[in-house]
């Protein structure tokens, strides 16, 4: 019992870092249905953003960075949806392998800026420390995890630009003769999935070192929240990376690191399984 | 107001409309009328610009906007009602009608006007649109065409596959908009109600016109002949 209390801040808190990946992900992927291979190196350029910014900016580094990575990753983003993504819309498997080619771009850009080595960026001293087993950098991101949810959620449901964005991605020709530029809707989706990938990547500093590579170690798991919690929906990501967190915690806890992962990617194919749509499905009268 | 020359469009390389030629003058309703498969929607939804014209021109108001993007049709004033109750399904009813007057940064009193169309809708506005009947999602596609206060209204079956009570209420709501000196292109299979609301009709066959006249002409049994199912 005392072992599965301590495992549930830990589980939560890798919950709160699959959440944060995976959330620009309900954007480009879940909303409009682009499999952006890419994807982790705008967490990559989140993270060296975080890197760059913390001998200028000092104690207040991580929350300077967070803005300003979610504009460097957004921006990222924006030039490839606008240069190469958009002319490949509507065909996956041509966008995949493009962005994966993008991807190692990239990669191999960011080992000619900062090196092949690994970096470190210092945590600032307020977050070091912690309460019982709860160090305060992964509360820091549990805490970031949540006002991102909240963000966002308040972004899709409270204001227009989030009204058009629902609209383009429920029904395309209708927003179209509906007057909705669909077009600068695609952008701005883009702009801000991208973007946060950017914040995740500067929450990934605070619990781990930052590589040229260090995209490609967690799209996976990204993408695996998003499926398993459905296509653009927001509670099914959250559930999902809770979910995914929690297990893997424990998993490693009975087990060990690598067969944790077995037993999480086993659970994640047996339930897609008996429920390939994801835990929530956006259900209507048209769609069923 | 709308005028539509020579038009042709299709899909890939599978010709659909063969040259086109139609006018809608403000205040007018006009009737396309034709069997199913002889490019009716097709024709709609060329004149709206969800389908690109290979050929031919479509003028709006005086303006050339055969190669204008579909919302900047509708921000000239130029609404579409597609065929089969389109609603965003997710959204509520209010706010499909909200991203609409968004969209064309309309007042807010266009939005009542629409309510007050189809008082129907009042009652449902925090429902999902996905969850309203089908009458009622038709009701919500007009009322969120009517949104734009547009000059042109274009409805593609508005009466297809909803139950009699609705159909009644959206062929007077249609009647009453007419009435008010809004100019309507409409896409009807029903003879008899192409008969009461039209001022004048066309019949396509085949991506042709191939007979058009006033309302008058379609009670004849040539025309009648033309449209037997």
């Amino acid at each position: 019992m005392e072992a599965f209390v301590n495992q549930l801040p830990i589980g939560i808190s890798i919950g709160a870092v699959l959440l944060l990946i995976a959330l620009g992900l309900t954007f480009t992927f879940g909303q409009m249905g682009v499999i952006n291979m890419a994807h982790g190196e705008f967490i990559m350029a989140g993270a060296y953003t975080a890197y760059l910014l913390q001998d200028l900016t000092g104690r207040m580094a991580v929350i300077v960075a967070l803005p300003v990575a979610f504009a460097v990753a957004g921006l990222m983003g924006l030039i490839l949806e606008r240069t190469a993504i958009r002319h490949f819309y509507g065909r996956p498997l041509d966008t995949l392998l493009l962005t994966w080619g993008v991807s190692l771009v990239l990669q191999q850009l960011a080992r000619d800026l900062f090196g092949a080595p690994n970096v470190q960026v210092q945590a600032p001293a307020w977050l070091q420390g912690g309460i019982g087993t709860l160090p305060y950098n992964r509360l820091f991101i549990f805490v970031l995890a949540l006002l991102t949810v909240a963000g966002v959620w308040a972004y899709l449901n409270r204001t227009g630009q989030g009204r058009r964005m629902q609209a383009v991605m429920q029904n395309r020709g209708l927003a179209a003769v509906s007057g909705i530029d669909t077009g600068r809707v695609d952008q701005r989706t883009f702009f801000i999935g991208s973007g946060l990938a950017g914040v995740a990547g500067v929450a990934l500093t605070l619990i781990g070192p930052v590589g040229p590579t260090l995209g490609t170690y967690y799209i996976v798991d990204a993408f695996l929240v998003v499926v398993a919690g459905g296509l653009g929906s927001l509670l099914g990501a959250v559930v999902a990376a809770a979910g995914l967190g929690l297990l893997n915690s424990y998993a490693e806890f009975w087990s060990d690191a690598s067969l944790a992962k077995v037993i999480v990617f086993a659970v994640i194919v047996a339930f897609l399984q008996v429920r390939p749509q994801g835990l929530f499905v956006l259900r209507s009268r048209a769609l069923s | 107001m709308l005028s539509v020359q020579g038009l042709e469009s299709g899909y890939g390389r599978a010709r659909v409309l063969f040259g086109i030629s139609l006018s809608v003058e403000p205040g007018e309703l006009v009737c396309v009328m034709g069997r199913n498969g002889v490019g009716k929607t097709t024709l709609l939804d060329t004149v709206m610009g969800v389908l690109p014209a290979t050929a031919g021109m479509v003028a709006f108001a005086g303006e050339d906007v055969t190669r204008l993007p579909s919302h900047r049709r509708v921000a000239l004033g130029m609404a579409y009602v597609p065929q089969g109750h389109a609603t965003f399904p997710q959204l509520s009813v209010l706010g499909n009608l909200l991203v609409t007057l968004e969209a064309c940064r309309g007042p807010r009193e266009a939005l009542e006007e629409a309510l007050e169309t189809f008082p129907r809708l009042k009652p449902l506005l925090k429902r999902s649109a996905g969850f309203l009947s089908g009458g009622q999602q038709q009701q919500l596609a007009i009322a969120r065409a009517l949104v734009t206060r547009p000059r042109l209204l274009i409805l593609d079956e508005p009466t297809e596959g909803i139950q009699p009570s609705i159909v009644i209420e959206i062929e007077e709501a249609i009647e009453r908009l007419h009435a008010s000196g809004m100019a309507v292109l409409l896409v009807e299979q029903y003879l008899e109600l192409a008969l009461r609301l039209a001022d004048r009709f066309l019949i396509l066959d085949a991506g042709h016109v191939v007979h058009s006249g006033t309302a008058a002409d379609l009670r004849q049994e040539e025309t009648r002949r033309l449209l037997a199912v």
